[in-house]
Formats: C-alpha cells, sequence, structure tokens
C-alpha cells in the first residue's frame, strides 16, 4: 500500500499523459474535417467542391466546332497534336461567350520558343531552333503558319 | 540565370532548402548527442561524466525546444502544421518523426528531468515565494512526497527512462538521417548509410557541445573545471569521432568505387563549389584537425591548461565541421541537376523569413532557453549549498 502512496507522483505524471491524450483527441474531432477519410486520405466533400469550379479550359472539341477551318488545317501539321489552348492559353470562357470575350492576340517572338528555343535537355529528335540565329529577327509566322508549321524544304526561304 | 551553369530543371533553380533546413538536422543532432552522453552515467555508470549529467539533459531540452522552429519558418502555413499529427499518413516520413519528436519530447527528456529534479522542485517549491513558488508548485504536479523510498522509486524509474532513451535518440536522429537518405530522387543524399552517419556525427557534435558549454559555464561561474570529467569526455569524443569519420569515408569510399551515373557530377561538385565547406571545413579542419588535437591528448602528458585549451579548440572545430556537415548535405545536394549537366548557386538571404539573421538568431535561442532552465533547475553540484549560504 505505501509502494503505492509512494509513486503515487508517476500516478500524477502518467495522469498529465492522459489528459494530453485526451485533450489531443478532442482537438483532433473538432477540426479534423467531417468528410476527411470517406474516399481516402483526404476530405471527401473536396471533390465536389473542386467540381464546382469554373473551368477555365475548353479543351480541344470545343474549339474545333466553332473554329473547324483552322482545326482541318492544323489536322495535317506537325501541329496536330499540339493543343489549342496550349498556345493560345485557357479559353474556357471564350468557348462559352465568344461574342464578349476575345482571345488576345499572341506574339510569337515569344510563343514558339517556349518549346522550340534549342535546349541540350530536349529530346533530339524534337525540332529546335537557336532563334537568333534560325529566324535573325523576322517573326515566326513570316515564314511558318501557326496551325501548320512545316515547310516544304526551300519553300519561303 | 542567376547563378546557373549549364543546365537545370526549372524547379532546381532555386533552392527550397534553406540554411534553416542545416539547422535543423544540426539542432535535433546535438539533442540526440547531449541525450546520450548523459545516459553515459545513468545507464553506463561512467561516473567520470557525473558533472555535466544535468547540464547534458538541460542541454538536450533546450535545444529540442528549437528543433521544430526552423521547420515552422520554413513552412508557407505553419498553422498547418499540426496536420500532420492530427491525419498522420503512414508513408510520410515527416509525420512518423513528428510522433517520435513528441515522444522524446515528453516521454523520455522531460519525464527523466523532471524525475532527476524532483527532490529539489518540491524543496523550492517549499521554500520560495511569489510567481516562482507557484511555478515550482505547478512543476511538482502537486505531490510533495520526496520521502526515502519514493526518491529510490525516482532513481529507478529514471534509470528505465533512459534505457529507453537511448533508442529514442538514437530514432530520432536516425529518422532526420532518414529523411534525407530516402530520397530516391536525389543521389547526394540516397543512402542507407546516412541514418547511421547521422546518428554518429549526432553523437560527435552533442558531446563536444555538452563539453564546451560545461567548460564555459564553469569559468564563467569561476567554478574549477573537474578535469577527470572532461577528460573522461574528450576520450568519449574521440571514440565516437573515429567511428564516424570512418563512417563518412566508407560512405564516400563506396561512392567513388561505385561510380554510378551521378558520380561525374558529385565529384565535380565537391571539387568547386562545395570544395571549401566540404573539403576544407569539414573535412580538413572539423574533423581531422580536431581528431589530431584528441589524439594528442590521448597520446602525450598535456598539463592541465594545455588540456584544456586543446579540449575547447578541439570541441570548437568539431561543432564547426558538423555544421558544416549539416550544410554540405543539405545544401550540396541541391546545388545539382538530376540531369547531372548543370549546377545551382546558392545565397543564403538577409532580410527574409529564412535569411541570415533569423539562422543566427535560431541558433543563439537554445542558449537563451538553457540560461533559463538552469536558472530554474540548478545542475551544478555545488547549487543546494551555494543556495543555503546565500538564502536566496
Ligand atoms: C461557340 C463557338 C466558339 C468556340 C467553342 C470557340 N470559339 Fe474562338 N471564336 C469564335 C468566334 C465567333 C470568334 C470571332 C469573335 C470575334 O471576332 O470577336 C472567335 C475568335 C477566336 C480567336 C480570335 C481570332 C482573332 O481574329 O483574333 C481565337 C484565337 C479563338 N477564337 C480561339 C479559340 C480557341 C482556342 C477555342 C477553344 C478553346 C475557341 N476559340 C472556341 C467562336 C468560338
Ligand atoms: C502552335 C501554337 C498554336 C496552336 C496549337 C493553335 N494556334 Fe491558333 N494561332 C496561333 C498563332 C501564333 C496565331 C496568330 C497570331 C494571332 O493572330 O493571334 C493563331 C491564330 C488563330 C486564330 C485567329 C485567326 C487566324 O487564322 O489568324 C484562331 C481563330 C485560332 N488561332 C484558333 C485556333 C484553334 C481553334 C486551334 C486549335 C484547333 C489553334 N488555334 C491552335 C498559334 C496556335
Ligand atoms: C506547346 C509547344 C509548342 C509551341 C508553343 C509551338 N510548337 Fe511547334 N511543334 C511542337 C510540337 C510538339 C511539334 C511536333 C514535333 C514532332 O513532330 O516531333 C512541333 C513541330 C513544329 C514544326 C515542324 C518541325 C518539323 O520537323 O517539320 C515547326 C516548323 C514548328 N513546330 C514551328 C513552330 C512555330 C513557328 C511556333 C510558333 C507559332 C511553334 N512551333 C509553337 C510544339 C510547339
Ligand atoms: C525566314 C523564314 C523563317 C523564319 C522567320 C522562321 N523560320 Fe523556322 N524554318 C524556316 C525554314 C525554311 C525551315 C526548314 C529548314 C529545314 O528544314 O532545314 C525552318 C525550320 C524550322 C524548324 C524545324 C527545325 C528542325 O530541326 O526540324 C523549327 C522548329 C522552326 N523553324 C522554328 C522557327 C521559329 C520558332 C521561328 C521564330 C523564332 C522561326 N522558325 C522563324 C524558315 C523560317
Amino acid at each position: 500500500m505505501s509502494a503505492f502512496r509512494d509513486a503515487g507522483h508517476l500516478l500524477r505524471f502518467a495522469g498529465l499523459f492522459v489528459l494530453a491524450f485526451i485533450i489531443f483527441l478532442v482537438v483532433r474531432k473538432v477540426v479534423v474535417p467531417k468528410s476527411f477519410g470517406e474516399y481516402g486520405h483526404y476530405r471527401g466533400a473536396s471533390i465536389g467542391e473542386i467540381a464546382a469550379h469554373p473551368a477555365h479550359f475548353a479543351g480541344h472539341q470545343a474549339c474545333d466546332a466553332c473554329h473547324t477551318d483552322i482545326a482541318d488545317e492544323k489536322k495535317g501539321g506537325k501541329h496536330a497534336h499540339v493543343n489549342c489552348e496550349a498556345c493560345h492559353g485557357a479559353l474556357g470562357k471564350h468557348a462559352d461567350d465568344p461574342a464578349s470575350v476575345t482571345p488576345a492576340k499572341l506574339d510569337t517572338a515569344v510563343l514558339c520558343v517556349r518549346c522550340h528555343a534549342a535546349s541540350v535537355a530536349k529530346p533530339k529528335n524534337f525540332p529546335q531552333v537557336d532563334a537568333a540565329d534560325h529566324a535573325n529577327g523576322v517573326p515566326c509566322e513570316t515564314c511558318h503558319k501557326p496551325h501548320n508549321p512545316a515547310l516544304e524544304a526551300g519553300g519561303a526561304k | 540565370m542567376n547563378g546557373v551553369e549549364g543546365f537545370m530543371y526549372p524547379n532546381e533553380v532555386e533552392l527550397v532548402w534553406s540554411v534553416l533546413i542545416v539547422l535543423y538536422p544540426y539542432i535535433t543532432g546535438l539533442v540526440a548527442g547531449a541525450f546520450i552522453l548523459a545516459s553515459l552515467e545513468r545507464v553506463f555508470r561512467v561516473d567520470a561524466v557525473k558533472p555535466t549529467y544535468r547540464l547534458a539533459l538541460l542541454t538536450a531540452l533546450s535545444f529540442l525546444l528549437v528543433a521544430p522552429l526552423p521547420l515552422q519558418l520554413h513552412l508557407g502555413h505553419p498553422e498547418r502544421s499540426p496536420e500532420m499529427y492530427f491525419t498522420p499518413h503512414s508513408t510520410s516520413a515527416m509525420a512518423m518523426f513528428g510522433y517520435v519528436y513528441l515522444w522524446y519530447l515528453m516521454a523520455v527528456l522531460v519525464f527523466e528531468i523532471w524525475l532527476d529534479y524532483r527532490r529539489e522542485i518540491v524543496l523550492r517549491a517549499r521554500r520560495e515565494r511569489g510567481l516562482l513558488r507557484l511555478i515550482y508548485k505547478i512543476m511538482t504536479l502537486g505531490s510533495d512526497n520526496i520521502s526515502e523510498r519514493s526518491l529510490h522509486i525516482d532513481e529507478r524509474v529514471g534509470w528505465v527512462v533512459t534505457l529507453i532513451g537511448i533508442p529514442s535518440a538514437f530514432l530520432l536522429h536516425g529518422y532526420v538521417g532518414f529523411i534525407f537518405g530516402s530520397i530516391k530522387a536525389n543521389p547526394w543524399w540516397s543512402s542507407p548509410l546516412m541514418p547511421v552517419v547521422f546518428i554518429f556525427s549526432a553523437m560527435v557534435s552533442g558531446i563536444a557541445c555538452v563539453m564546451v558549454i560545461y567548460m564555459a559555464t564553469s569559468k564563467l561561474r569561476g567554478t574549477t573545471i573537474d578535469m577527470r570529467c572532461v577528460d573522461t569526455i574528450a576520450m568519449y569524443l574521440f571514440y565516437t569521432f573515429i567511428i564516424d569519420f570512418s563512417l563518412e569515408m566508407l560512405d564516400l569510399v563506396h561512392r567513388i568505387y561505385e561510380a554510378d551515373e551521378s558520380f561525374r557530377s558529385l565529384n565535380f561538385m565537391v571539387h568547386t563549389k562545395l570544395y571549401f565547406s566540404h573539403i576544407v571545413v569539414q573535412i580538413g579542419l572539423g574533423t581531422l584537425l580536431p581528431l589530431v588535437l584528441l589524439a594528442i591528448t590521448q597520446v602525450a602528458k598535456l598539463s592541465e591548461m594545455a588540456r584544456k585549451r586543446t579540449y575547447a579548440l578541439a570541441g570548437a572545430l568539431t561543432l564547426i565541421g558538423i555544421f558544416a556537415m549539416r550544410w554540405n548535405v543539405v545544401i550540396g545536394g541541391q546545388l545539382f541537376s538530376k540531369s547531372f549537366l548543370g549546377y545551382t548557386t546558392y545565397k543564403v538571404g538577409m532580410v527574409t523569413r529564412e535569411g541570415l539573421p533569423v539562422a543566427i538568431a535560431l541558433t543563439l535561442l537554445p542558449l537563451l532557453f538553457l540560461w533559463v532552465l538552469v536558472k530554474l533547475l540548478p545542475p551544478w553540484d555545488d547549487a543546494s549549498a551555494a543556495h543555503g549560504a546565500t538564502g536566496d
């Protein structure tokens, strides 16, 4: 019995732990969102919230539906697999309401080198040029049609 | 681009882990090392180091309290960090580390210090007045029992806690090494030796730190340094340092012999960008020189004064060397590109949340904590006697 009394202070310390643990559980209950873990290690309700965000991108198919001419032009060229919005930027709003939202003009001096600037890190077979050398300050679209850029060898040059 | 040579992927140009992330393993290492030193006395009954037992525990606690701060300052949203406790993911090394940290802080360090000081705490709660009395009263947890038997029980329980504490200290710092060693995308870090190297370098830095703090505080308080104690500590420092150095060399030799695809790039880095911090500071000044100094004290018969000076110098160099080691791991691991085709530069910020002033403040903060702890719970042997005399 006295051994128990002499170890009483240890029980107090242990009590501190139990108390801290209970507080932890209570706080946890309060702060962890209700839907956490519903589907996985995340907040289940976030799926709905994210789905409710307005879409910024309209997607290839949407553009093709109205701009059939360009879609046709692009289809046969080297840029066939480059998405419209990869160059034109997110145009969801424009696709919803073309009359009031007009896409900004693109500057090919910035746009084309974003993908085609020569770099050792790019796969060897990806077409790349040193812009200063290759275009000499002439805008790219003078020679290349953006939607179908390949030139017949010796064509324009 | 600024400071970039060759090719870097865009996300590699800026270093995301700054000098604060260098401090984090450094401080955690000091904790683990100081605790291991304390356990020498408690578990392995090395009586000579007794004068530093309590000091080592308090040092460990004050550094442990600061250890998470660099991480908090590094986070963009520090208020979200508790989420790692509330909804831990089993694949998150950091979340698991959070629990190790809490366990080590509360179940090992605070508990052990409390047990060891309980007698003094109770006596002071009876003696002090005002606010101090209240503080000590709270620390007693309302138990006034300091009977022979209860103190005996404390002694036994304290021993068990220290015993559990040793693997916990290894776990604590092993985990820090693990966090780096398990990053398979980074060849500079990814090595199963990393946790082991971290543990031994932690022991080295912690032992050196307590030794230097002990010598400095003795000087400040005008008491004599217990030479048997520092001689023993220096001996242990020497031995652990040899193990630590061998492990690091083993890692190095292994890398050189294996010479995998990352080797040319890393080798280049060690010869250029990291030359000063790695070869000169870490290996030269921070490892070989203190090792030689300590070796001299082991083989030659030096005067007491000469030994003191050598220990102080070796200790300070060791602390710098281990800091350089953390620097080279954390910063070095981010200076090269995963493409192995380019290198970037790290410039320590000044007036940023992760800048140099913040780093210096965080390094000094544990000393402030230690000062407060030492005031509250004097670790010196002569403390009770001095107190009786001045009657404060
Ligand atoms: C609902 C039909 C519709 C959809 C879908 C649509 N557009 Fe348009 N787009 C138009 C119309 C109509 C115009 C002409 C508006 C004007 O002249 O102001 C236009 C104009 C443009 C222009 C500017 C032409 C210029 O002369 O400056 C660009 C670029 C453009 N669209 C790109 C896109 C892209 C990329 C998409 C797919 C994300 C897209 N559009 C989807 C109908 C559409
Ligand atoms: C490789 C980048 C690129 C891609 C991919 C691309 N465009 Fe363009 N687009 C341009 C450039 C450059 C211009 C000319 C600059 C300007 O007028 O803004 C342009 C102009 C246009 C125009 C203005 C009318 C014209 O013919 O000058 C329309 C409409 C247009 N693009 C629609 C589309 C649609 C629809 C797609 C997807 C089927 C698409 N673009 C894909 C780069 C691109
Ligand atoms: C989003 C990235 C991207 C942008 C922006 C882009 N391109 Fe391309 N380009 C490509 C891809 C992908 C290919 C196809 C490469 C292949 O077939 O391997 C390509 C192919 C080409 C080719 C054909 C090369 C050949 O081998 O015949 C030319 C020329 C070209 N682009 C010019 C341009 C010009 C001019 C612009 C600016 C209007 C531009 N590109 C903008 C991605 C881009
Ligand atoms: C003066 C006309 C001219 C201008 C301006 C021009 N190009 Fe070209 N470009 C050509 C010709 C011609 C070829 C085909 C040459 C060949 O196949 O060797 C070509 C080929 C390319 C290729 C394919 C290279 C390869 O290795 O397959 C790319 C990519 C390209 N150009 C990008 C650009 C970009 C980006 C710009 C703007 C900075 C630009 N060009 C401006 C004439 C031009």
